[in-house]
């Protein structure tokens, strides 16, 4: 595939658009229905798009495996975190009140980052998945 | 204040360290972060455990939502009791993971060994601690889930297929739990334990709640491994690597089995589960078909790992007989033999652990002479065994005599008398191994003891045996305290 | 009796025993994990659909409306996809494990092999995690 050219001219258009969609809806998820799941497989599908046009080598060098695993811990350590900050706050795990002066805010905040962990744990697991797969196939 | 945000700890504590571990440049890290991980849960519990005892249930409500909206973790004189078993024989089994481990997996996995043990007991105690219907199943699978990958990781090939195979079965499973939990929330549009059973005497008698009672029980009737459900269960106890069998074997089932007696006894109450249905007449068919049937299996077993798997088969039976029975006594024996058999079967898998070390099999024939060629691990097996059987002044008796008392205050004679003759089969299965272990050895065979760091965790859980079944204070005393919390004014 | 009244029971009871019967029907282990999938599938169907008010609206806070659809079964079922997700990719990457091992994703076969081998000491430690515990 990776010599069509159609294949790879569009590829790289909807890349970028891709990404972007994935990021509007996990950033106006607490506007509008969204959040860290679906914007972390949204994420994912632009990389497994561009492994599937470009390669599985050059989707492993724009992502390799050893930052993949260090992102998929890192959202479970941003989600943790955030709760036992709050618990540290004096309050009940992950009650978002306390994160900020105005409970408002500290909502806002509170979500933001919970759902940032959840969307790099999820895109970061969905990636590794299909990459764990497909690699085993290309290998042999 | 502290005191109050302990249970989400013990959760959050062994989570947490689950992702650091798969960062841990160095499986020893690794293994000293999930081994610090797992005593700081334990700990944790035992304050838990002493304060429940004294001052009565522990509510905590989550992220700041109250109580039938947001979930609530509730520690109550049941599951402070199971948490300490779990966390407990997680600690212990992680000492002797180290050298067992090393031998076992390759030094590249072991940390994700570690973070897989992590979540399991991570989803185990919040199995345990959480009064939320949903957040249990959600709890259920993380706990499945890592035992899975736990079990997979067998050095035999035939590893694959028993996970596989536990994979499949334990979906079913717990999809049937969902289904159920579905139905209860349909019912009363509550997902909260308490608030459910608050709400369910308005829809009781309906086919709903029938059909969700059904569900519950086959689902987690198949995570419990009850009789006719527990086919997964021989080949991932005997296929797991060594000290994964001593910790799934000890834990798994006894919470699986925890949720059921929650949702029989808390959330549908006494009255519908037995008055109702007719779950006392089935449980009581299927936990003696158990014994006896698994007890059989288990003597013709050369494996000795799958024999202790089936005998695990045949001792779920015994804890759901005292379910079956549901009087005070009964609970009180089943509890108190969710404790005693984690004691046992952890000592005796511990003590295989170190025979796998030393020398890489556990089928009979290889055996021969075990009680010279290494006599610590021969002494630990023979204590845990004992207790297995149920001799006096072991743990075993002490819970097997309170469920032979609870059959015949109600009148169920011939169960009793199924009961003493599992315990019969018991000692022929046992026998057999200890038989060919006190055989002579070969000429030639050394004595190749366990490494002390193998032996003394198997003994610890050995000693345990006996301290608890001469000491009952905590174990047959707070799961009378917790039958009575369950049953209320039942007798 | 209104039959059509509970259609979202009945295709949440089709799709449940299509995937039962294919779960145990199926030797092929593949077909078994997609059987699980449908099995599940139903289960989602039939958390959503309870979620369903009549003449309710999205919920999603607005004005002019006040009546909204129940929102938490679907987050339950968003719980429940991801448990599902993982539950597939780990059968899936069992399955893998399970060809490169016996050569074969029969059941019966493997089955077979396993007979075969039951006093086969051979190692097999594979050589590298595979899915996602890799």
């Amino acid at each position: 595939m990776i010599n069509n050219p159609v294949l790879r001219v569009i590829a790289k258009i909807m890349i970028p658009l891709i990404l972007l969609f994935a990021l509007y809806v996990q950033f106006h998820g607490d506007y509008g229905p969204g959040g860290g799941f679906q914007a972390g497989v949204i994420f994912a599908a632009a990389l497994v798009l561009y492994a599937m046009v470009f390669g599985i080598e050059a989707a492993e060098r724009v992502i390799p495996a050893k930052v993949l695993k260090v992102l998929i811990a890192t959202g479970v350590l941003i989600y943790g975190g955030v709760g036992v900050y709050t618990l540290l706050l004096g309050s009940d795990f992950l009650d978002y009140n306390t994160l900020a002066h105005d409970p408002v805010h500290g909502q806002h905040l509170g979500i933001f980052l919970v759902e940032l962990g959840v969307g790099i744990t999820v895109a970061a697991v969905m990636i590794s998945i299909f990459l764990a797969f497909a690699g085993r196939g290309a290998r042999r | 204040m502290i005191d109050e945000q302990l249970s989400v700890l013990a959760v959050v504590a062994p989570l947490l360290a689950a992702p650091l571990c798969v960062l841990m440049p160095r499986a020893r890290w690794s293994w000293l972060l999930a081994l610090v991980a797992s005593v700081a849960c334990f700990a944790i519990s035992v304050r838990l455990f002493v304060l429940v005892q004294s001052d009565g249930m522990i509510v905590t409500p989550l992220g700041g939502w109250a109580a039938p909206w947001g979930i609530e973790y509730r520690v109550d004189p049941v599951n402070s009791l199971v948490m300490l078993i779990v966390s407990g024989i997680s600690s212990v089994c992680l000492l002797s993971a180290r050298l067992s481990i090393n031998k076992e997996i390759d030094s590249s996995r072991q940390p994700l060994f570690y973070t897989a043990w992590l979540l399991c007991l991570s989803g185990l105690i919040g199995m345990t601690v959480t009064g939320d219907a949903f957040n249990l199943f959600v709890f259920l699978e993380i706990s499945s889930l890592s035992s899975y990958v736990l079990i997979a990781m067998g050095r035999d090939r035939r590893a694959l297929t028993a996970s596989f195979q536990y994979l499949v079965m334990g979906t079913i499973g717990a999809t049937f739990i969902i289904i159920g939990v579905g139905f209860l929330y349909l019912a009363t549009g509550s997902l909260n334990m308490a608030d459910i059973a608050v709400r369910l005497p308005d829809t009781i008698a309906t086919r709903t709640m029938e059909s969700a009672l059904a569900f519950l029980t086959v689902g987690m009737g198949l995570k419990i491994a009850m009789f006719p459900l527990h086919l997964w269960l021989p080949n991932a106890y005997a296929y797991a690597p060594s000290v994964v069998s001593a910790f799934i074997a000890a834990t798994a089932t006894k919470v699986a089995l925890y949720a059921l007696i929650r949702f029989l006894f808390t959330i549908f109450g006494y009255q519908f589960s037995f008055v109702e249905m007719p779950l006392s007449a089935i449980l009581a068919v299927l936990a003696v078909a158990a014994v006896l049937v698994a007890s059989t299996v288990a003597i013709f077993e050369r494996d000795i790992k799958r024999m202790l798997a089936y005998s695990s088969v045949a001792q779920i039976g015994y804890m759901l007989l005292g379910i079956a029975i549901a009087s005070q006594a009964g609970v009180t024996a089943s509890i108190a033999h969710i404790f005693n058999h984690a004691l046992m079967k952890g000592a005796l898998f511990l003590a295989l652990a170190c025979v796998v070390y030393q020398i890489g099999s556990v089928m009979r024939d290889d055996l021969t002479g075990l009680s010279r060629r290494m006599p610590w691990t021969f002494g630990a097996f023979t204590i845990a065994s004992l207790s297995l059987i149920g001799m006096p002044l072991t743990a075993g008796f002490t819970s097997k005599w309170l469920l032979v008392q609870a059959a015949l205050a109600a009148g169920w004679w011939m169960i009793a008398l199924l009961v003493l003759i599992g315990s019969l089969l018991a000692v022929v299965y046992i026998w057999r191994v200890i038989e060919i272990m006190i055989r002579p050895p070969a000429e030639n065979a050394p004595r190749q003891e366990a490494p002390l760091s193998l032996l003394a965790p198997a003994w610890i859980l050995a000693l345990a045996n006996i301290y608890f079944g001469i000491f009952t204070g905590i174990n047959i005393g707070s799961a009378k305290a917790a039958a009575i919390w369950l049953l209320g004014g039942v007798s | 009796m209104d039959i059509l009244g509970h259609l979202n029971y009945w295709v949440v009871v089709f799709l449940m025993m299509t995937g039962f019967y294919v779960v145990i029907a199926s030797g092929n282990l593949v077909k078994k994990v997609v059987g699980l999938n449908l099995f599940q599938a139903s289960v989602f169907i039939l958390y959503i659909s309870m979620g369903v008010v009549t003449g309710g609206e999205p919920p999603i806070l607005r004005d002019g409306t006040d009546v909204y659809s129940n929102p938490l079964p679907h987050v339950l079922i968003l719980t429940a996809i991801v448990v599902g997700v993982a539950t597939t990719a780990l059968g899936l990457a069992l399955a893998i494990r399970i060809k490169e091992a016996y050569g074969s994703l029969e059941e019966d076969e493997i089955h077979l092999k396993e007979t075969e081998g039951l006093n086969d000491t051979s190692n097999h430690s594979g050589e590298s995690a595979g899915g996602i515990d890799g």
